[in-house]
């Protein structure tokens, strides 16, 4: 794997913990260039699509990792493979449709093509014309297939990773994780929607505001007047043993004293505001455990959200220092009936770029982008809600899993 | 049996009543009215944002949706009363609409429409585009929205979309 020149200097950090983050990472293009290497085309799983998107042989749909293009294949034996969306003549984009069916993948600008595992098959003139020109007799169409990427599959899911160093999928998730993905992806999904989020923002604060489950009652009048989400609620965090992955869950039941909250006098717990149509936020118990909102993620850019009954994947895309794509799934389940689906579409209104909670995290990153342009490199942000360690916790009043991500992006990044 | 079809023609005054829907909703979203915005829906009634691939792929998901007046009163009141924004405002600018028979209580309707956001800090964009696609209910005065598909050419939004389109 060619990796960025190792003499590249990092932004640098202040202590060997991960409770002050340097602002400069939010900002700095050299760093940006090195996470392209070290993370997103490191050792790491990136999510691709849902298996039910390239569900028939010949389907392809065109998604991303880190900043590069990819293509995701079924074969006609039902085989999936990725590769770089990248001719391996002279660069060109292949799939220029977001989706489609086909035999072969052929490049438009000189007819190139390639079958669905990546394997270059035809050549255009490749003897030339007439005797002349054509491709020297030494060719060999085997060493020049496309840049592939290793494949797993998991509940339905499709990742990929561009380093065959990457452990095995599910000890890359280790067992809390998988079974909390397993959890909510009991059986076959069906498609609700799509929608892509543009955030004005690093792609590192998008990942760090969902693993905040200190933020989310304060931030969100619409969690706590409701009480989906108040921090005195039962719940807790789980991060995994690299740090890099995370659930956060709460259980539904009333919370028996809120003092605690009124004694904050925060903005969110304001009395008296109610819903018209509470549909939106009646969780009916589809898994039977009482969780009525689990937020998953894992590194470095796959998020997996239960909020009662509505279910979703999103998919973060780096777009630059200081853009990202947050690319929306909302999801129901083949065996959903009407008024299920109904309840589902309903309750997506908390979530999306619309989203009663989320359109907040939309915006809150780019408050930090901006107020960060221009710090000085002794700048750095505090991660000490709940200690300095970065482990599972019984309670959500912490930064824990915060934390975590930067456990693991130090690993990654060799600081 | 009501025997009127697409071509039948329609009355004048009927498409004055829909013009009029139309520009009277454009109005209370841009002139920060949004209280009436759901008093121009029947009390029963389908709004939701979807994109053109969405509505190509029948699928039934929008980034804002709602099934009664009801749920467009909360989005109002969310937005008054709960959501954090930065202040914008939006000016939409309405093409030509399209009036087609549709049942003797009803019509139904297709404009096209641009929808430009402008921040507090003045920074100014083309934040939407795409077809608004309505049922109306023409049965008395004033006309209601039963049915609004508001789909967007593009399935990107840029950071968050607060106001309805």
């Amino acid at each position: 794997m060619p990796r960025v020149d190792a003499t590249i200097k990092q932004v640098c950090w202040p202590s060997n913990g991960v409770t002050l983050v340097p602002f400069r990472l939010y900002s700095d293009a050299r760093q940006y260039a090195l996470e392209q290497e070290r993370i997103f085309k490191g050792p790491t799983w990136n999510y691709l699509c849902l298996a039910v998107e390239v569900h028939n042989p010949g389907d392809y749909l065109v998604t991303g990792v880190g900043e590069s293009s990819i293509v995701v294949t079924r074969t006609q034996s039902g085989e999936l493979h990725a590769f770089v969306n990248r001719c391996a003549h002279r660069g060109s984009l292949l799939c220029l449709k977001r989706r489609g069916n086909a035999d072969n993948i052929t490049c438009v600008y000189h007819g190139w093509s390639y079958d669905l595992a990546g394997n270059l098959t035809g050549v255009a003139f490749e003897r030339g014309v007439r005797r002349q020109g054509g491709m020297p007799e030494d060719f060999k169409r085997s060493e020049h297939h496309l840049r592939k990427l290793k494949v797993a599959e998991f509940c339905g899911l499709i990742f990929g990773s561009f380093d065959d160093s990457a452990p095995e999928f599910e000890s890359y998730l280790g067992e809390e994780i998988a079974e909390r993905i397993r959890r909510v992806l009991r059986g076959p999904v069906k498609v609700l929607g799509r929608t892509t989020q543009i955030l004005p923002n690093n792609w590192k604060l998008y990942l760090e505001n969902v693993k905040d489950s200190y933020h989310a009652s304060i931030l969100h009048l619409f969690f706590t007047t409701f009480e989906i989400n108040r921090l005195t609620q039962k719940g807790g965090i789980i991060v995994d043993d690299s740090g890099g992955h995370h659930v956060s869950y709460s259980i539904g039941e009333q919370a028996v004293d809120d003092k605690d909250y009124k004694q904050q006098a925060l903005r969110s717990s304001k009395d008296g505001y109610r819903l018209e149509d509470s549909t939106v936020v009646e969780a009916f118990d589809e898994f039977g455990d009482g969780v009525i909102m689990q937020i998953l993620t894992v590194f470095p850019g796959f998020v997996l959200q239960q909020h009662l009954n509505s279910i979703a994947i999103r998919q973060l895309l780096p777009r630059g220092v200081d853009r990202s794509e947050l690319i929306w799934t909302i999801l129901g389940f083949e065996d959903d009936d009407a008024a299920m689906t109904a309840r589902r579409l309903k309750q997506a209104n908390l979530v999306g770029p619309a989203g009663y909670i989320s359109m907040e995290d939309g915006a809150v990153g780019g408050f930090v982008q901006r107020a960060v342009h221009g710090s000085e490199s002794e700048d750095a942000g505090l991660l000490m809600m709940g200690g300095s360690e970065a482990c599972s916790q019984p309670f959500r009043a912490t930064e824990a899993s915060v934390r975590g991500f930067w456990k693991k992006y130090r690993a990654m990044m060799g600081v | 049996m009501d025997v009127r079809t697409e071509d039948t023609p329609i009355d004048q005054a009927v498409q004055l009543q829909v013009q009029d829907l139309i520009a009277h909703y454009v109005d209370v979203i841009d002139q920060d009215r949004l209280d009436e915005w759901p008093e121009l829906f029947t009390e029963k009634c389908h709004y939701r944002i979807t994109s053109a691939e969405g509505y190509e792929e029948n699928l039934p998901y929008g980034v804002i949706y709602a099934d009664s007046r009801s749920m467009l009163r909360d989005r109002v009141s969310s937005l008054r009363e709960a959501n954090i924004y930065e202040a914008q405002r939006y000016r939409h600018v309405v093409g030509p609409i399209w009036v087609k028979a549709d049942s003797e209580r009803t019509v139904r309707a297709r404009s096209h429409f641009l929808v430009i956001r402008i921040m507090h800090t003045g920074d100014t964009m083309l934040f939407a585009s795409g077809v608004y696609i309505d049922r109306i209910d023409i049965s008395r005065a004033p006309y209601q929205f039963i049915e609004r598909v508001v789909v967007t050419d593009s399935h990107k939004v840029d950071t968050l979309l607060a106001i309805p389109l």
